[in-house]
């Protein structure tokens, strides 16, 4: 069975001006329902599969996204909620942001808007659904090819 | 049988003396070894001996014409009123010494004017069954150990209480000297003899409080003193009673005359009366709480295994007499009262003894309403929780000792971890708290059964207490276990500060409770059924049937070969090593976060104490009221409904 | 007991408990939904879930913590054997006690702030409706004379005509068995809690789907339990049993999205109240009963 059929997703705000907190929310009431496609939010990293973040990483809490990142269980994904999150956006040149998520960690979907709408948003959810299957199997091959070539070895 | 008796008896004196007099340590620590070797082997010939004459035709009783032992028993009545006297004036305690005077005075009349008339009947002084060798094995065995212990306890102490004065020979001889009063307490038939050792045990607490000489242990100590000087008070009147209405002068007789003998209440009354006062229940336990500032040998000896015993001791005795009569309705109660108030005030307190103190005081309520039901599966359940409460609480008092000495606090807070910094101690304490609360271990196994006793006997109240008392309890164990189990990374391990002598005591006694928690069937079928079959006249079944005891040994089986399943499960599982989650501002090492300007800050993790929902300032004073005025209204009903 | 008496019954609720369960769950999802007018997830959610846990590595804080997971998982099973084997129901739940402490030792093992809060609250909740619990059983034994749960199933009359209020009871105290929302303190399967997720903060992946299944076999017992006050010797009262289990299912998931959280001290009072009034006074009943009877 497929793991991608029950994504939980961890929000993170990580500088946002809060617009995309509410359109991130907004997805999981019943006008929206993620819910639907098995997303729960759990808001504990080491429960969910997907990590979402909203606002750019500033210098304070970009250790604070490793950490959490790190703390995830593979296989992972990342969504960058929002156009702060892909790029940093109109706060990209502030003293204190880094830029986009990807300057700290691996993005694997970016859902630009400011703010991100719902819609676009659920759109870039079930993208990083499907890319946990790929990353799974992706893993199984990993393995195997380690096993094989252990084999060899000996 | 005799002299193997007399030697339990008068050995531990000896030993008294010879170790009060011995001021070089290592010989003495040798001595004492030694001495507490004997004992226990003696203890054990002696029981196996007992038991191997006795299965046919309990009780084994002696007869004695014992006028000498009776002018020396006079004698150190008034030896230990004048000690009293001492001190009491010593420290301006004077109502002591009136207490003591009204305990002693008109026994010592008696006892002379029987001598004078010649009028002393013929009986047994001593008596002996199952529940007496039961207790002895538990004095004998838990005594030696806990004198080991206590050689190399001291030797820390005063290493850490450099405020004390060393005053170490004396207390190892207090030590045997209460060994030598209990085996005379439990073995004694006769009224004034059980009286004469109940007041050595008295007295030899209230020295053993007072041993470190501060302000607070002065005050707890004469706190002791004169709760357990009441009962004493109560002890006598029963004595003066059955002399004048029954002319009987032992426990035995009084047994006897049955449970219809008119008048029979006030006697039973009056000795339940001394009972819950040694046994600590709940208008006098104070005591016992303060009784903790005792170095740890003693609370583990005195205030936990044996001393606080003998009160329930001379409960269980008495059962048969307390069957549906307001005597058995008052113990009952309390005892009930007792378990369920005292496991709630256990939760608020985080001092190791104290929770100790007040979990003795709570299972102590249980074994009381257990004896008070009087009938053969409560009196069943009350042998088994003494059994096991002896043991697995005295165990935790040495190893929060030895936890003691090695980290210097016996705070439960402070004990976070120790499954790393002091893993064998830890491992030791887990055994204890297990057998005091979890489900195919010990203590539950007895509670089991007094709850289907209670049941049996329509006492809804005791049932609604154990309920909820059983609910408090499993609360404040299982927060001392959490904290025990928490697994600290880059911790070191402690260098532990324990003696061989100390791991000499706490390893056998880990051993018998785990032993304990196997064979308690055994114990059950051995050693109690055959006791209540001869006190209450009717021979029972097992109380708790072999289907439940073999799904119980499955689970200690399934206990036992944990580590070995959680290896299979997790074998081929690639775990991944992660940090605590700390919203993500974890410092690296679980043990501190980054505050909100940068800063790295430890983290303190502590327990759930409530304390302004389950603090002693909130429950104590009304819990000891409500049971102080239950106490006296039914104590006055029933004396004044008999006469 | 016979062999065949003990293995049949324990092998079927090995096996099939697993599936009971994720009925019940489905159906919780899916209802709660509805209630909240979302259209939410399938009825299967809840195996697709334990599925993927299944299929993901574990990170952990230590060894310790998964050896406790895994305890508390066989001690759930061993637990639901006992009383499908038809065994003694307070030793049901003495063994239920015991696998609620190993839960409690795995979150308290991780020293982590969180585990560490919601350990010391699912011992709270333990507290709180330990007492129900075994004043239910202690209800059974007086009806039926006996602790057997083969003996309790084998009687005329269903247990609920006798012991109405332990039933209200302990329907009450299953609020706080699942989770369910005024007393779910100790962790909560919805986000943004001040403590995370409590209890399983630090347990992941592979290791919280072992945990989930212990749940599931948890649930499976609570309904059984549930389920005995209706069954008598009668074949057909299995009907209404069954019919009992989802009814209350649904009114614990009616009270679930009506309410919000309470603190603990109400939670405490309101159930130790809720057990000394129902419970306690079905219990005195009861026993007047059995003395007037005795007359």
């Amino acid at each position: 069975m497929k793991i991608s059929k029950s994504p939980w997703l961890l929000h993170y705000d990580a500088s946002s001006c809060n617009g995309c907190d509410i359109e991130v929310l907004a997805a999981t009431t019943p006008v929206y329902d993620i819910e639907r496609f098995g997303i729960i939010n759990t808001g504990n990293p080491k429960h969910a599969d997907i990590l979402v973040i909203t606002g750019g990483v500033n210098a304070q809490n970009a250790t604070v996204v490793k950490q959490i990142y790190s703390q995830m269980p593979d296989p992972k994904v990342v969504v960058a909620a929002g156009i702060c999150a892909c790029d940093g956006g109109i706060f990209k040149d502030c003293y204190n942001i880094l830029g986009g998520t990807d300057t700290v960690i691996p993005v694997d979907v970016y859902v630009p808007g400011c703010a991100v709408r719902p819609e676009a948003l659920i759109d870039g959810i079930s993208k990083a659904i499907a890319m946990l299957d790929e990353k799974k199997q992706a893993a199984i091959e990993h393995a195997s090819c380690q096993i094989h070539y252990e084999d060899k070895e000996d | 049988m005799v002299p193997g008796l007399l030697f339990l008896i008068f050995f531990p004196f000896l030993m008294a003396v010879l170790t009060y007099y011995t001021k070089d340590e290592r010989k003495r620590t040798a001595l004492v070894i030694g001495g507490s070797i004997v004992i226990m082997a003696v203890d054990i010939i002696f029981v196996a001996g007992c038991y191997k004459q006795g299965t046919s035709d309990f009780p084994l009783t002696f007869v004695y014409r014992a006028h000498l032992a009776d002018f020396f028993i006079m004698l150190c009545e008034v030896f230990l009123v004048g000690v009293v006297s001492y001190l009491s004036v010593k420290y301006k305690k004077y109502y002591c010494i009136l207490l003591s005077l009204i305990g002693t005075v008109p026994v010592l009349v008696l006892d002379i004017s029987k001598m004078i008339s010649g009028s002393v009947p013929e009986s047994e002084h001593i008596l002996i069954d199952n529940i007496t060798l039961i207790m002895c094995v538990i004095i004998g065995v838990v005594g030696g150990i806990i004198c080991i212990y206590a050689t190399g306890y001291l030797h820390d102490y005063h290493e850490h209480h450099t405020d004390v004065e060393n005053r170490a020979p004396y207390f190892q001889a207090l030590l045997f000297v209460f060994i030598g009063a209990m085996f005379g307490l439990v073995t004694s038939d006769n009224l004034s003899w059980i009286f004469f050792f109940w007041e050595i045990t008295s007295v030899t607490s209230f020295l053993l409080i007072g041993y470190p000489r501060s302000e607070e242990s002065v005050t707890n100590s004469f706190r002791a003193l004169w709760m357990n000087l009441l009962g004493g008070c109560g002890f006598t009147f029963t004595i003066l009673f059955c002399w004048y209405m029954y002319e009987s002068e032992n426990l035995s007789e009084l047994l006897e005359l049955g449970a219809d003998m008119p008048g029979i209440i006030i006697p039973v009354v009056l000795l339940s009366f001394a009972a819950l006062t040694k046994s600590a229940q709940m208008p006098f336990s104070r005591w016992l709480l303060g009784a903790m500032v005792a170095p740890t040998p003693s609370s583990a000896l005195l205030h936990s295994a044996t001393m606080v015993k003998a009160g329930v001791y001379l409960l269980i005795r008495l059962s048969p007499l307390m069957d549906g009569n307001l005597s058995g309705i008052m113990i009952t109660t309390i005892g009930g009262f007792t378990f369920f108030a005292s496991s709630l005030l256990a939760i608020s307190v985080s001092d190791g003894k104290k929770v100790l103190a007040y979990s003795t005081i709570s299972n102590l309520g249980l074994i009381t309403a257990c004896a008070g039901v009087g009938h053969t599966e409560a009196v069943w359940a009350a042998v088994m929780l003494l059994i096991f409460h002896a043991v697995s609480k005295s165990l935790m008092f040495l190893a929060v000792g030895a936890v003691e000495n090695s980290t210097g606090s016996r705070d439960i807070e402070d004990m976070h971890g120790l499954i790393i910094k002091l893993p064998k101690l830890a491992f030791v304490m887990i055994v204890g708290i297990c057998g005091m609360f979890l489900a195919p271990f010990g203590m539950l196994v007895a509670k089991w059964a007094a709850l289907k006793a209670y049941l049996d006997s329509n006492n809804i109240l005791l049932v609604v207490f154990l309920v909820f008392g059983s609910a408090t309890t499993l609360f404040y164990w299982g927060k001392w276990l959490g904290k025990l189990f928490a697994y600290m990374h880059q911790s070191e391990r402690l260098r532990g500060n324990v003696h061989k002598s100390e791991w000499g005591a706490i390893y056998p006694l880990t051993g018998l409770v785990i032993a304990l928690c196997v064979l308690f069937p055994v114990v059950g079928r051995c050693l109690i059924q055959p006791e209540l079959a001869y006190m209450f006249g009717e021979e029972i079944g097992a109380v708790i049937n072999a289907d439940d005891i073999r799904i119980m040994f499955m689970m200690l089986m399934m206990i036992a070969i944990l580590p070995v399943m959680t290896w299979i499960l997790s074998r081929r599982n690639r775990e991944k090593m992660t940090m605590a989650y700390m919203a993500g501002v974890n410092a690296g090492d679980d043990r501190h976060y980054i505050d909100s300007f940068g800063g790295v800050r430890p983290l303190y993790l502590s327990n759930w104490y409530m304390d302004y929902f389950f603090g002693e300032g909130k429950i104590l004073k009304p819990s000891l009221f409500i049971a102080a005025v239950f106490l006296v209204s039914i104590m006055i009903l029933s004396i004044g409904g008999a006469l | 007991m016979s062999f065949q008496q003990v293995i049949y019954p324990s092998l079927a609720f090995i096996l099939l408990a697993p599936v009971v369960g994720l009925v019940f769950s489905g159906y919780d999802r899916v209802l709660s939904s509805r209630m909240q007018g979302r259209q939410g997830p399938p009825f299967l959610q809840p195996l697709y879930d334990i599925v993927k846990l299944f299929n993901k590595e574990a990170t952990v804080v230590n060894r310790v913590q998964t050896a406790m997971v895994i305890a508390f998982l066989i001690f759930s099973v061993f637990t639901g054997c006992i009383f499908f084997v038809g065994s003694d129901l307070l030793l049901v739940f003495f063994a239920l006690t015991l696998a609620e402490v190993f839960l409690m030792l795995a979150a308290c093992s991780t020293n982590s702030p969180y585990s560490s809060m919601g350990s010391q609250r699912e011992l709270l909740s333990i507290m709180a409706y330990e007492p129900m619990t075994l004043l239910t059983a202690i209800g059974f034994y007086m009806i039926s004379g006996s602790f057997n749960v083969s003996e309790i199933i084998n009687r005329d009359v269903p247990a609920i005509v006798e012991l109405p209020g332990m039933f209200a009871g302990f329907v009450f105290i299953l609020i706080i068995k699942f989770r369910k929302s005024p007393f779910d303190l100790s962790t909560s399967h919805h986000a943004h809690q001040e403590m995370v997720k409590g209890v399983t903060q630090d347990i992941s992946g592979n290791v919280l789907g072992i945990m989930e299944l212990a749940e599931l076999y948890e649930t499976v017992l609570m309904m059984a339990i549930v389920a005995l006050f209706f069954i008598t010797k009668n074949p057909f009262s299995y009907v209404w049993a069954v019919l009992a289990c989802f009814i209350v299912y649904f009114i614990l998931i009616l009270i679930d999205n009506v309410f919000p959280r309470v603190k603990w001290e109400k939670m405490l009072l309101v159930t130790w109240g809720v057990t000394f009034a129902l419970g306690g006074a079905n219990l005195l009943i009861l026993d007047m009963i059995k003395i007037a009877e005795g007359w």
